[in-house]
């Protein structure tokens, strides 16, 4: 499915990233395989281009589905370029993209029925906001795009229609003063396309503004949680050896098998904290009192660590049920804290304040409920 | 149902004096946070600012300036720990990746 696309051009990037490894972005990307989403070819002043189908295919949503799950998510990006939709001619408008296949399905499935060109930039696969951030989504990369591409002999005019959500990395002033084009920012979401058309390119406020529904918050979960399997992994690994060598040190018979029940036991409710803080925390969050998203998921987790104590583990040794009360709260927390960036309204300053207090906060909870589980073990 | 973060942290700041009333402060702004008064541009709600910096990178006149940043603790936390390339489409969700973005 990902292929080296070599009939389609590649273009190198040297615009600023702040947190990714430029060593690596060097690097040719490899992208998506065409076929998937062509639909022939037309002829234009600047040579063929490729036109593209407005309906996704069983594939494509298995390739978000794998994306969302982190499976081949950086190499998930489709070849930079002009494509058309429907009939487009030197009067059409041009939407430009980035090109994480994910961004690229989103557009295109709103587009049936409508005549027009799609600008796709080199982001480096990540999506619009993102790369906006990030500054690859940006004025420089618009402007050589538009010359690699020979825009200006495609389309007779010199309007730009870009996705509001890219203004971070974008001057609209800028890009008219490089380029000759005039930028106008759509709508946050390709679904408000046609409308936008209709009403003569203006965007209304409504979709101007972003939402964040519990289906927006739900599908970045998966992606938090496959980041989990590997610490909580470790932490069954650590459990079970504790409970191995408590076995030993008193002198009692190892039986593998009540060794695995009871690490299942002490790890469950791990477990339980790491979904509180990566699933429910978000689900819930608009309804969690309180501002700061540390605090949010800590309400969560104690509430979960209370529950855990007084019901199913109420007879469990003093220092297990500690150790729960303080680390659960703090897993729960942190985990919630993470959900800063994928929310859609935090910012900078906002992250770095509540930080400042909860990382303390957590780091001090969570090393004294490692100490009392290790001397649960032993005592 | 407009979600509010912590109050009074912003960098957001708006010198009036430069605003030639263009208005694309309030088009790119995706927490509506100016309004336009008198043909120029207001912040009515600062606390909605997330520091996106659409604004003042749009701003022809400069009249704007905010400190542009991914409000990120992963983002963050990698940074002190001066960890690179661990961030935005490698492990962590990255925000608005779940809209339908074009």
């Amino acid at each position: 499915m990902i292929s080296k696309n070599r009939d389609l051009p590649l273009y190198k990037n040297d615009a600023v990233s702040c947190c990714s490894n430029s060593q690596e972005q060097e690097e040719e990307m490899s992208y998506v395989d065409s076929e998937g989403f062509l639909a022939g070819i037309i002829e234009t002043a600047i040579n063929q281009v490729a036109r593209i189908k407005t309906d996704l295919t069983a594939a494509d949503k298995i390739g978000s589905f794998k994306a969302r799950w982190g499976v081949g998510r950086m190499s998930y990006a489709v070849a930079p370029g002009i494509y058309a939709v429907g009939q487009p001619t030197p009067e059409s408008p041009v939407l430009v993209s980035a090109n994480y296949k994910l961004s690229f399905d989103s557009l295109r499935k709103e587009l049936s029925g409508l005549d027009l060109w799609i600008l796709v930039i080199d982001t480096k696969g990540i999506n619009v906001w993102c790369a906006a951030g990030k500054g690859t989504f940006g004025t420089s990369e618009i402007v050589r795009m538009i010359e690699k591409t020979s825009l200006s002999k495609l389309v007779n005019h010199r309007r730009l229609i870009l996705p509001q959500l890219g203004a971070p990395g974008v001057a609209a002033h800028r890009v008219k003063a490089e380029s000759d084009f005039r930028v106008t920012y759509g709508p946050v979401r390709a679904g408000d396309l046609p409308a936008f058309f209709k009403s003569g390119s203006k965007a209304e406020p409504e979709m101007r503004s972003t939402t964040f529904t519990l289906a927006d918050r739900l599908v970045l979960t998966p992606v938090e949680i496959v980041a989990l399997l590997k610490p909580l992994a470790g932490l069954a690994l650590a459990i079970f050896l504790l409970s191995s060598a408590a076995l030993l040190v008193g002198g009692d018979q190892y039986r593998l098998a009540a060794v695995i029940v009871q690490t299942a036991q002490i790890l469950l409710p791990f477990i339980l904290a790491a979904l509180t803080g990566a699933v429910l925390a978000p689900a819930l969050l608009p309804y969690i009192p309180g501002r700061a998203l540390a605090w949010k998921g800590w309400i969560l987790g104690m509430l979960l660590a209370v529950i855990l104590v007084v019901n199913a583990y109420s007879s469990a040794s003093w220092l297990l049920q500690g150790s729960y009360l303080l680390a659960i709260p703090a897993i729960a927390s942190f985990l919630s804290l993470n959900f800063t960036g994928s929310t859609t309204y935090t910012s900078l300053s906002g992250v770095v304040k509540e930080m400042g207090v909860a990382l303390p906060v957590m780091i001090i909870s969570a090393s004294l409920g490692a100490v009392a589980l290790i001397v649960s073990f032993f005592i | 149902m407009k979600y509010r973060y912590l109050k009074d942290v912003v960098t957001l700041k708006l010198d009036q004096s430069k605003c030639n009333g263009c208005g694309l402060c309030l088009e790119v702004c995706p927490q509506q946070v100016f309004t336009l008064e008198n043909r120029l541009s207001s912040i009515t709600d600062r606390d909605a600012c997330m520091e996106c910096g659409a604004c003042a990178r749009n701003c022809a006149p400069g009249a704007i300036y905010v400190r542009p940043g991914v409000g990120c603790a992963y983002a963050v936390l990698m940074d002190k720990l001066g960890i690179k390339g661990k961030c935005c489409g490698d492990v962590c969700g990255c925000t608005l990746e779940g809209i339908s973005e074009y």
